[in-house]
């Protein structure tokens, strides 16, 4: 399957519940509050969430309200208007020897099997790859991520249960160093996102990694459940502020979900999503595209 | 936090009802707008909200503006209680009454909480309830799941059942009779994550269902879980008939309206909510706190109950 059916077809059920009300709309005569109020309930539904949804349906207000337009028209009003929130992701580029991962998120996101996907795909393309099990905290997360370090062919650092995590990325970016890798992975344990003490381990790690090269970590990369309602935005909010991101992962969006907060997301952050889960298997992780996203949520 | 934001959007609303006697339709009519809006922020589902806006209209409908609150509050009043009275008044205990030993079957999403949950439940039914319970290792699919439940079980002293790889709806056959023979009163299987249009995993936990027939089926869900909470219910509903929810997660910030949705679309009861990622962090659902939760508010409540 082509990278671009694989999102498109992910959000085919929102797109087609969002082109059912646009056909309310266009054509029909004078578009009314009530045909905007239809469509701001579809957005919501694909959680883009109340204010993503609010934006997109003013902007159709302010240039359609009492007028006719045609279906392509309130398309392209919607497709520029969510385009303006999204970036692209940024072609990668190696920032150091090795390019260091940081990734994080809240518990059961993807965050291990994300690292098992991309390990994989840098593996494949000829990079030498090293992993880290700086979750040192759920039971056996650390065995999980040795069986994808195994799968992906990738090198693994690992410490004892229990012990400390920051100590773990220190020894993995030192071995990664001696062995010559292209690229570290650390995994760190979920966190929810209110709590201080778990926030303050991660600063830690970031401190220890910087004794090391003040570069690291090049990457900060959150995972994101395609799942999660609106607390996606305080997720993103929140570890953005403490840990300044650099890219997103979206997962899940294999199932129902549509990952509607990531237009949430991006019109208060700016931060470019990177890639998108589309199942457990080591190859189902794409990379993310703003204009396929756009197309899949308002292109029929 | 929400609290204000609805309370104060609402006072904003509704300011000039003091004295005005009753709430009348257009006295109302904003302030409706403005829970809808919370509700939706709270990740209740769309349609589930039009119904309770609607409910809570109704109610509100001639109620007479109480002197002693602001009207404000009287609304979130009503709100709160309907929420409660929605979300299942008592509190629903595990049913432990049938032949042991009891099965329970741990079901849900990918990342929900269902292993986590397994090991919680199980200490809270020995430690709470005096049970001995064996835990099953019926998830062969994500990498060291099993591992993962051995090793929660051992710090927690309770044995866990495995065969390593395996049919998923054999393990969990022969870990009903090892508990069988074992003398252990409870079994709680845990099984791999699935989305719930995974025709195959689907019908792989009817057919554990028709070996077992677990006394309870728990269907958990992730507590920032956001509007397709309804199509994973409604489907893992329609095809398990699960008997009770659990929440994890809970200790996160999340509003977790998708409880109500949850409840109100399978009218099943919601019985624990995680609070934590170790074995003890489990707690019994209360509908009046979730409620609070959802409307993102403290003391309202107990304001207006006091008036
Ligand atoms: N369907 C689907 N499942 C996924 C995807 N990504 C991860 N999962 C599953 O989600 C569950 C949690 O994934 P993990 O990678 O363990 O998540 P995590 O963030 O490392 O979890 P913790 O370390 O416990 O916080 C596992 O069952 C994965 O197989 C995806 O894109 N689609
Ligand atoms: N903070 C917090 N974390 C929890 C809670 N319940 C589970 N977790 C964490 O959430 C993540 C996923 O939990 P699991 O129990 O592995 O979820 P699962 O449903 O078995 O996942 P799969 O088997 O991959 O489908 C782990 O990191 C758990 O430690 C909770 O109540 N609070
Ligand atoms: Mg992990
Ligand atoms: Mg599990």
């Amino acid at each position: 399957m082509g990278l671009f059916s694989a999102i498109k077809k992910g959000l085919q059920k929102t797109r087609e519940a969002i082109l059912g009300e646009i056909k309310g709309i266009a054509g029909q005569g004078k578009v009314t509050d009530e045909m905007l109020e239809e469509l701001e309930e579809r957005l919501i539904k694909a959680d883009v969430g109340t204010s993503a949804a609010f934006l997109l349906t003013d902007a159709l207000r302010e240039e359609a309200l009492g007028k006719s337009l045609s279906q392509n028209e309130v398309l392209d009003i919607l497709r520029s208007e969510a385009e303006r929130f999204l970036v692209d992701p940024p072609k990668f580029e190696f920032k150091g020897n090795p390019h260091v991962f940081l990734v994080i998120g809240v518990n059961g996101a993807g965050k291990t099997t994300t690292i098992g996907k991309l390990a994989k795909k840098f593996a494949d393309e000829g990079h030498k790859v090293m992993i880290a099990a700086a979750d040192t905290f759920r039971a056996a997360a650390i065995e999980q991520l040795e069986v994808w370090a195994k799968r992906s062919g990738a090198e693994f650092v690992r410490h004892a249960e229990g012990s400390d995590p920051a100590a773990v990325a220190f020894d993995a970016c030192q071995a990664a160093k001696a062995r010559g890798c292209d690229v570290v992975f650390i995994d760190t344990a979920g966190r929810l996102q209110n709590k201080d003490y778990l926030m303050e381990e991660l600063a830690k790690i970031v401190r220890v990694l910087k004794k090391i090269d003040p570069s690291y970590p090049h990457d900060m990369m959150l995972v994101l459940d395609g799942n999660t309602g609106q607390n996606a935005i305080n997720q993103a909010k929140i570890f953005h502020k403490s840990f300044p991101l650099t890219g997103l992962v979206v997962t899940k969006l294999d199932g129902t979900a549509h990952g509607g907060s990531v237009l949430s997301i991006a019109s208060s952050l700016k931060v470019p999503i990177l890639w998108v889960g589309m199942g457990e298997r080591i190859d189902q992780l794409v990379p993310f595209n703003k204009a396929e996203y756009v197309d899949g949520l308002f292109k029929e | 936090m929400m609290f204000s934001q609805l309370t104060e959007s609402l006072e904003s609303t509704l300011k000039n009802l003091r004295g005005q006697g009753t709430l009348t339709e257009e006295n109302v009519a904003d302030s409706l707008r403005e829970v809808r809006r919370a509700f939706l922020e709270a990740d209740v589902s769309f349609n589930v909200t039009r119904d309770f806006v609607k409910a809570v209209k109704e109610k509100a409908m001639g109620s007479e503006v109480l002197t002693s609150v602001t009207p404000g509050q009287q609304i979130v009043k009503i709100i709160h209680d309907e929420l409660v009275q929605v979300m299942g008044g008592e509190t629903k205990e595990i049913a432990l009454s049938g032949k042991p030993p009891v099965g329970i079957m741990m079901v849900g999403l990918q990342g929900s909480g269902k292993t986590t949950f397994a090991a919680k439940i199980s200490l809270y039914l020995r430690s709470k309830r005096k049970k001995k319970p064996l835990l099953v290792a019926a998830d062969v699919y994500r990498p060291a799941a099993i591992k993962q439940l051995q090793v929660l079980g051992k710090s927690i002293g309770i044995p866990v059942y495995d065969e390593g790889e395996g049919n998923p709806v054999e393990i969990i056959q022969h870990g009903y009779e090892y508990a069988e023979k074992n003398g252990f009163d409870v079994v709680i299987y845990d099984t791999a994550g699935r989305l719930q249009i995974d025709e195959k995993l689907m019908q792989e936990l009817e057919q554990a269902r028709e070996a077992v027939h677990p006394e309870e089926i728990l269907f958990v869900a992730d507590a920032m879980i956001g509007q397709e909470a309804v199509n994973v219910a409604q489907t893992f509903f329609e095809r398990l008939n699960f008997t009770g929810v659990c929440l994890s997660k809970m200790d996160g910030d999340a509003r977790g309206g998708a409880a109500l949705s949850i409840k109100k679309i399978t009218g099943v009861p919601i019985c624990f909510i995680g609070v934590g990622e170790k074995p003890n962090e489990i707690d019994l659902f209360h509908p009046d706190r979730m409620a609070s939760r959802i409307l993102g508010m403290g003391d309202v409540v107990s304001l207006v109950e006091k008036a």
